[in-house]
């Protein structure tokens, strides 16, 4: 058959139920494409063999009932794989072999797939453009000069390059669906607590989730319903039935009422960006919702909230790497506290340091209230403006990112530059809701550029939905020249 | 408020990370850039509001206090950069 990896994961899905593909010449077909894109570097490490095993195994007994059967997929590296090597993107887990599984990845291989290689991220997720991680840069597929967002950088490129059918990211601040708006693709970071935060490298507990980076709506829906659940081992996680998002999934978005945010906008914005939103309206429109201008009148605290909350929880929670239970020490240091020091020093990278010393001074003796607290009730505001705006509305319209993906360098001299482009995505980590970035558009480099629609609390089925409906009259096509290879 | 060099040399002893002299420099200017963008936040009054302490309409479990994962000093080991058979070793601490 005609190339089968740059089918959407649904296609695929269908083509193994069919035997028009067995899980084996699916799982050549992307090793040989990961072996051909060495050069977008999207790859920390690869299981060919035990991939290769786990099809034929598949194809000798194989079970067609199941969301995934027998597909190969490549995850973010920070989820931990048993007995495969784990590193955040950093070298300080260099040499870390987890002995357990993430909860998300062991769902993923319960509903029948099983693990192709783990992706490059920035390390410990702390990046907008994957510069960060101690594997190198992440080159994204559309041009061999830009970033591929981040910091699941290496899933939103080997996604976009058919190495991988579909992915699991995790998002922060927007690592989920800014990387799927740099690259074309769709990105859904979940509502907290709904996918288990157990086995994953942690940044910051409060905000982070995992979710799916996928083709197309529907491949979405069917990774979230494979990835999600109700979880024991992890105390945030949300005890509550199991939702069918891909059979729910419905393109009749009529009455539907759209909130469009007035304060979504930065300074020299690019004005394709501005026209993809009003182009995104006209569609809902077009298709029976309702377009209803909303206020959030505290967006534009959310970063500096971000900057505060985010390397405070991650200050303390990679005080965890010493150099003594696992993962890199170093050789110098005569004595433990020399040993730590020079460990961490080591074995973390500038932008990882910086927010720990971000996080240690701000919640450090005297400086508590002025930082950390502040932060805590700005964060509350921040939530109220979505509480108060979804007792009116069912969803909201907004760009993902303000700019299409930018040069590899460019903003690496400037941390400030390089947190500004998570100014739309960050805020609904604060306020722990669901939000979906799909592709719309390109701008006038011919750069995709995504929309975001942003749901209520568990309301992710209706932000599918209205994602499905948007797809079918958008027409995007993620047109990749494969110059790699 | 401006963080100096010798502020931050105390908070990265504090973190437990030593800090390049060579570094101080660029380190200082990064961080001041950065608390400048963080404190358009005293722009608001918050003197009544709540922090948010959590974003979830539950409260947090507990589980029983049973030893559900015992007997794996083997794979906890296992990872450690030095380690006897039963032990995780450290620099001398204690003379």
């Amino acid at each position: 058959m005609a190339d089968i990896t740059n089918q959407s994961l649904n296609e695929i899905i269908e083509n193994v139920k069919t035997k028009k593909v067995s899980s084996s010449e699916l799982t050549k077909a992307y090793i040989k494409n990961i072996e051909g894109a060495k050069k977008l570097n999207a790859f920390v490490t690869t299981t060919f063999d035990q991939a290769l095993d786990k099809s034929k195994k598949f194809d000798n007994k194989p079970n067609f009932d199941q969301l995934l059967p027998g597909i190969p997929l490549a995850v973010k590296d920070l989820f931990c794989t048993e007995n495969t090597k784990t590193t955040a993107g950093s070298n300080i887990l260099n040499n870390f072999i987890p002995s357990y599984e993430s909860t998300v990845t062991k769902n993923l291989w319960d509903n029948g797939s099983f693990l192709l290689g783990k992706l490059n991220c920035d390390e410990f997720a702390m990046g907008s453009s994957n510069e960060t991680s101690y594997y190198g840069n992440v080159i994204n597929p559309v041009g061999d000069q830009l970033v591929p967002g981040g910091s699941s950088g290496g899933s939103s490129s080997a996604l976009a390059a058919d190495l991988t059918p579909a992915t699991i990211g995790t998002d922060t601040g927007g690592s989920i669906r800014q990387p799927a708006s740099f690259t074309g693709t769709v990105g859904l970071k979940p509502t907290y607590g709904l996918c288990s935060r157990w086995g994953i490298v942690a940044f910051a507990s409060s905000l982070d989730q995992a979710g799916p980076m996928t083709k197309t709506i529907k491949d979405c829906a069917i990774m979230l319903e494979a990835m999600s659940g109700f979880d024991e081992k992890d105390s945030t996680s949300i005890n509550k039935k199991k939702e069918q998002y891909s059979k729910n999934l419905k393109d009749n978005i009529k009455g539907l009422k759209i909130g469009i945010p007035k304060e979504y906008r930065v300074d020299n914005m690019p004005k394709e960006v501005d026209e993809l939103w009003e182009k995104g309206k006209k569609i809902l429109k077009d298709l029976g919702a309702q377009l209803i201008d909303i206020s959030l009148p505290h967006t534009k605290y959310a970063l500096p909230t971000y900057y505060i909350v985010a390397p405070a929880e991650a200050s303390s929670n990679l005080a965890r790497y010493d150099g003594v239970r696992y993962g890199y020490r170093s050789k110098q240091g005569k004595d433990l506290i020399e040993m730590y020091e020079k460990t961490r020093s080591e074995g973390f990278g500038d932008e990882v340091k910086r927010r720990i010393l971000i996080g240690t001074y701000v919640l450090s003796s005297g400086y508590y209230d002025a930082y950390y607290l502040k932060a805590q009730k700005v964060r509350q505001l921040i939530k109220k403006d979505f509480d108060d705006s979804f007792k009116k509305i069912d969803a909201i319209l907004t760009p993902s990112t303000p700019s299409s993906a930018f040069k590899i360098g460019e903003k690496t001299n400037d941390p400030v530059s390089m947190y500004l482009n998570d100014i739309f995505t960050v805020p609904v980590n604060l306020a722990g809701l669901p939000a979906l970035s799909m592709p719309a558009g390109v701008d006038n480099q011919g750069h995709p550029l995504g929309l975001q629609l942003i749901g209520k609390a568990l309301d992710e089925q209706k932000i599918l939905n209205i994602g499905y409906a948007f797809e079918k009259n958008c027409g995007f096509n993620n047109e990749i020249k494969k110059w790699w290879s | 408020m401006s963080l100096d060099k010798e502020k931050i040399k105390h908070v990265a002893k504090l973190a437990r990370i030593s800090v390049d002299e060579a570094k101080v420099e660029s380190l200082t200017k990064d961080l001041n850039s950065i608390f400048k963008f963080i404190e358009q936040l005293n722009e608001l009054n918050t003197d009544k509001v709540e922090p948010l302490t959590s974003i979830l309409n539950q409260s947090l479990r507990s589980r029983k206090d049973d030893i559900s994962d015992g007997k794996i000093r083997e794979k906890i080991l296992k990872n450690s950069p030095k380690e006897n058979e039963e032990f995780f070793v450290v620099p001398k601490v204690v003379e």
